[in-house]
């Protein structure tokens, strides 16, 4: 059957079991929507390129699968970049599809051209032009196979309008992927896995350090297997968040900079680290030279560039989590932990278990009621999709999650303005589950403009603005350590409410500590959008805090812990 | 100072994919040569690079990563037999000449052009070995030098050939829900 290079894009996407993609049109790519709106493929019309790009990344979070975006050439491929840099950083699996001017004016500077693939170049995990008819449908098949494989990432895929609008013959099974024949490394090095066990076995203060290559690999099952049979303590990145219980008494919470401070003291006390997908980044390990001195290592990681990277391991297991620790764990022992797990938990002291919803209501909204109370009310289990700044911590440290997939955040680039579009993609990844928005005054008004998308969808999300008047995290840096100047960080916001209700959302304004709850009650119970302004205490900060480059168990406390610093144990 | 070999997709663009990865790793290259091997679709690139044992391991498994990166091997600590070829225009007239051609034959370098102001002097080896002669035809007046950059091959029978064996890409569905 002849079918044009835009039909064959679409009904290999649809092969390929996409349903949605997130997209914007524009004259390059127009063959492909003139096709598309022959397919079964559902678009998604966005505000922004930029919004595509978070909203295929969300769907591919909440997922475990690929999220699809689409964008024309020039000004849309542009508008892609920081979604895409977002994806890479986290390792998303995302599909970018752009169109690119006719392959006989590529290299003239022609109206919208620009080079896309050189720019993505160093963000992407591949990327590639095409310009010939015949090679649709193989290298779309192909960029499926690159972007969710091993370490998964974004991959670009820029089609020309010729080969959009030419015709070939449609040969799904000629078109198999065909990628080029790399060597196969030998992946589990024997003498580290016997190196690994050795230490396993002979740990008396060892930590379990969890990250999102866990959820990745689907190795949930096998890690809570591990955790049972060698009975560690789990420690969490922000991103290995979900992929074991925080309802679990082994989990101690997250690590790093704003992690709890018994876990990082935990971590500096340790005698060995078993890291399981996570990649030492520096917000997890302050600074490298006093970090976990005491400490042997153990790495268990898909991607060899990570061995040694950022801290020099003894037993580096290079492979897919699940495989690795399912292999491990029939090796190792479950010894009396004991002494090291009372010692941890007096190291937690009071805070862990008092409820801030039970100090003295001193007539202050704080951020962390809120959290507590959405944590509470939907008791963990809605999907809640964060911006990045203060919030975002304060979320991570008060809702907690049981699920894998349930807290979708930009980790690695923090990218203020993924929360919104994240969360539409994680709703249609997710259709009937509850799906929340938390995000600061600061990020919402970067990609505000997709409210009109949800609209349009008419979809379903709560959207809960953590309104502090300030870009709190930075204003936290001022208070900090430039003496409370608060350049460029107090910051006008639109009424949000009445901004909603322009959209045609539900919109509710919140200052008292009381109306919390009822609020998010009843923004449940509506089969539509809500959208919810929290009008917070303006100068909170998230406590403890590592300062950049400082070590781990160096962290800036609370003072006078007017409120605590911690929920109350899940 | 590392020294990597890599087989990679003998087609456009590759190249700037692996000097991309160099600078995004804030790696310095010190010299890049590519050419073709026996088999058309695949090149052999030799990449000397300004960093550490743990820089070279880091450039050699991120090389890897690339699609078009067929295998990637630091070979810095292995026996190694490496050539760098240069050509070298030297001011040369009737007095100094004779000077010249013994230099050239201490070095075994040879003549391949005679012109009568200049000659062009071609000579392979080791980098050390035609920095020692470009140090000595110095006072004669260097006119214009090129260098191929490094190559460099494992001695004896430590192979390093292109991998033969495919993984296997598999397709994996969408949605998981
Ligand atoms: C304002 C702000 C503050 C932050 N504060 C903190 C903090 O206090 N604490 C904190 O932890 N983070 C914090 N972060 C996030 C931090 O920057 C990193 O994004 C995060 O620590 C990375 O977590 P990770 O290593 O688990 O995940 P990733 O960066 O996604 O790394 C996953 C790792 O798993 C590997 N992997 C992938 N698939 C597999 C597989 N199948 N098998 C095995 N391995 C696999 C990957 O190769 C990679 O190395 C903060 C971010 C922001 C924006
Ligand atoms: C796109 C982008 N620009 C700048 C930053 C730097 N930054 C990190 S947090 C933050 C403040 C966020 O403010 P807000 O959205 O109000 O959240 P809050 O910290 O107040 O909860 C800024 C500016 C960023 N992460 N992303
Ligand atoms: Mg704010």
């Amino acid at each position: 059957m002849k079918l044009t290079g835009a039909e064959i894009l679409c009904e290999s996407l649809t092969q390929l079991g996409v349903r949605h993609i997130f997209g914007y049109p524009g004259g390059a790519i127009l063959p492909v929507y003139d096709a598309l709106g022959k397919s079964k493929l559902h678009h998604v019309l966005v505000r922004h390129e930029q919004g595509a790009t978070h909203m295929a990344d969300g769907y591919a979070r909440a997922s475990g699968g690929i999220g699809v975006a689409m964008a024309t050439s020039g000004p849309g491929a542009t508008n892609m970049v920081t979604g895409i840099a977002t994806a890479m950083l986290d390792s998303s699996p995302v599909v970018c599809i752009t169109g690119q001017v006719s392959s006989k004016l590529l290299g003239s500077d022609a109206f919208q051209e620009i080079d896309i693939t050189g720019i993505t170049m160093p963000i992407t995990k591949h990327n590639v032009v095409v310009s010939r008819v015949e090679d649709i449908a193989r290298t779309v098949r192909e960029a499926f196979v690159i972007a969710n494989s091993g370490r998964p990432g974004p991959v670009l895929v820029d089609i020309t309008k010729d080969a959009q609008q030419a015709s070939c013959e449609f040969d799904w099974d000629a078109a198999a992927p065909k990628l080029p024949l790399k060597r196969v490394r030998n992946s589990l090095d024997q003498a580290e896995f016997d190196r690994a066990i050795e230490l396993l076995n002979n740990a008396k203060r060892p930590v379990i350090l969890a990250g999102r290559g866990i959820i990745l690999s689907g190795a949930m099952r096998a890690f809570e297997q591990f955790v049972r049979t060698c009975n560690i303590p789990v420690a969490m990145t922000l991103l290995g968040i979900g992929c074991f219980p925080a309802s679990d008494p082994m989990n101690l919470g997250m690590m790093g900079m704003h992690g709890e401070a018994w876990v990082n003291h935990a971590i500096q006390e340790s005698d060995l680290l078993i890291a399981v997908g996570m990649r030492f980044d520096d917000r997890v390990t302050g600074d490298l030279r006093t970090y976990a001195k005491g400490a042997r290592k153990i790495h268990i990681e898909i991607d060899r560039a990570e061995i040694n990277k950022n801290v020099a391991v003894d037993a580096a297991l290079i492979g897919d989590a699940r495989e690795t620790l399912e292999k491990l764990t029939p090796h190792v022992v479950n010894p009396d932990r004991g002494a090291w797990l009372s010692h941890i938990k007096e190291l937690k002291g009071d805070s862990a278990v008092r409820d801030i919803q039970s100090l003295p209501d001193n007539g202050h909204l704080y951020a962390a009621h809120v959290i507590n109370d959405l944590w509470k009310e939907t008791r963990g289990e809605a999907i809640v999709v964060t911006d990045v700044g203060q919030h975002q911590m304060w979320e991570a440290q008060y809702y907690h999650h049981n699920r894998p997939r349930t807290l979708i955040t930009s980790g690695g680039l923090g990218t203020m303005g993924f929360a919104l579009p994240a969360a539409i993609g994680a709703k249609f990844a997710n259709p009937d589950s509850e799906v929340w928005v938390v995000v600061g005054d600061g990020g919402f008004q970067m990609t505000m403009c997709e409210l009109a998308t949800v609209v349009q969808e008419k979809i379903n999300i709560k959207i809960a603005i953590i309104n502090n008047g300030y870009l709190g995290m930075v204003r936290q840096w001022q208070e900090f350590f430039y003496d409370k100047r608060y350049v460029a960080t107090p910051l006008v916001a639109p009424d949000f409410a009445a901004l909603a209700n322009a959209f045609g959302i539900r919109g509710e304004r919140i200052t008292q500590r009381g109306d919390v709850l009822p609020t998010i009650r009843s923004a449940r119970e509506s089969k539509e959008t809500v959208l919810i302004d929290f009008r917070v205490e303006q100068e909170d900060s998230v406590y403890p805090m590592v300062p950049a480059g400082a070590s781990l168990h160096e962290m800036i406390r609370r003072p006078n812990n007017p409120l605590v610093e911690t929920a109350i144990e899940p | 100072m590392q020294t990597l070999v890599a087989y990679v997709e003998n087609k456009p663009g590759v190249l700037n994919r692996v000097s991309s990865l160099a600078r995004r790793l804030n790696v310095n290259i010190d010299s890049l040569t590519v050419g073709p091997t026996e088999n058309p679709e695949i090149a052999r690139m030799t990449i000397v690079a300004h960093t550490d044992e743990k820089g070279g391991h880091r450039l050699e498994a991120s090389l890897e990563k690339l699609v078009d990166v067929l295998l990637a091997e630091n070979i810095s600590e292995r026996a190694l037999l490496e050539r760098d070829l240069a050509l070298i225009k030297v001011l040369a007239d009737q007095q100094s000449r004779p000077h010249l051609m013994e230099l050239i034959k201490v070095f075994r370098a040879r003549v391949v052009d005679v012109a009568p102001e200049s000659l062009i002097i071609e000579v392979s080896g080791t980098v050390e070995k035609i920095d020692g002669l470009l140090e000595v035809l110095k006072p004669f007046g260097v006119l214009e030098m090129a260098r191929s950059g490094r190559i460099s091959m494992t001695r004896g029978g430590d192979l390093l050939r292109p991998p033969v064996q495919t993984a296997a890409a598999s397709e994996q569905p969408v949605a998981a829900s």
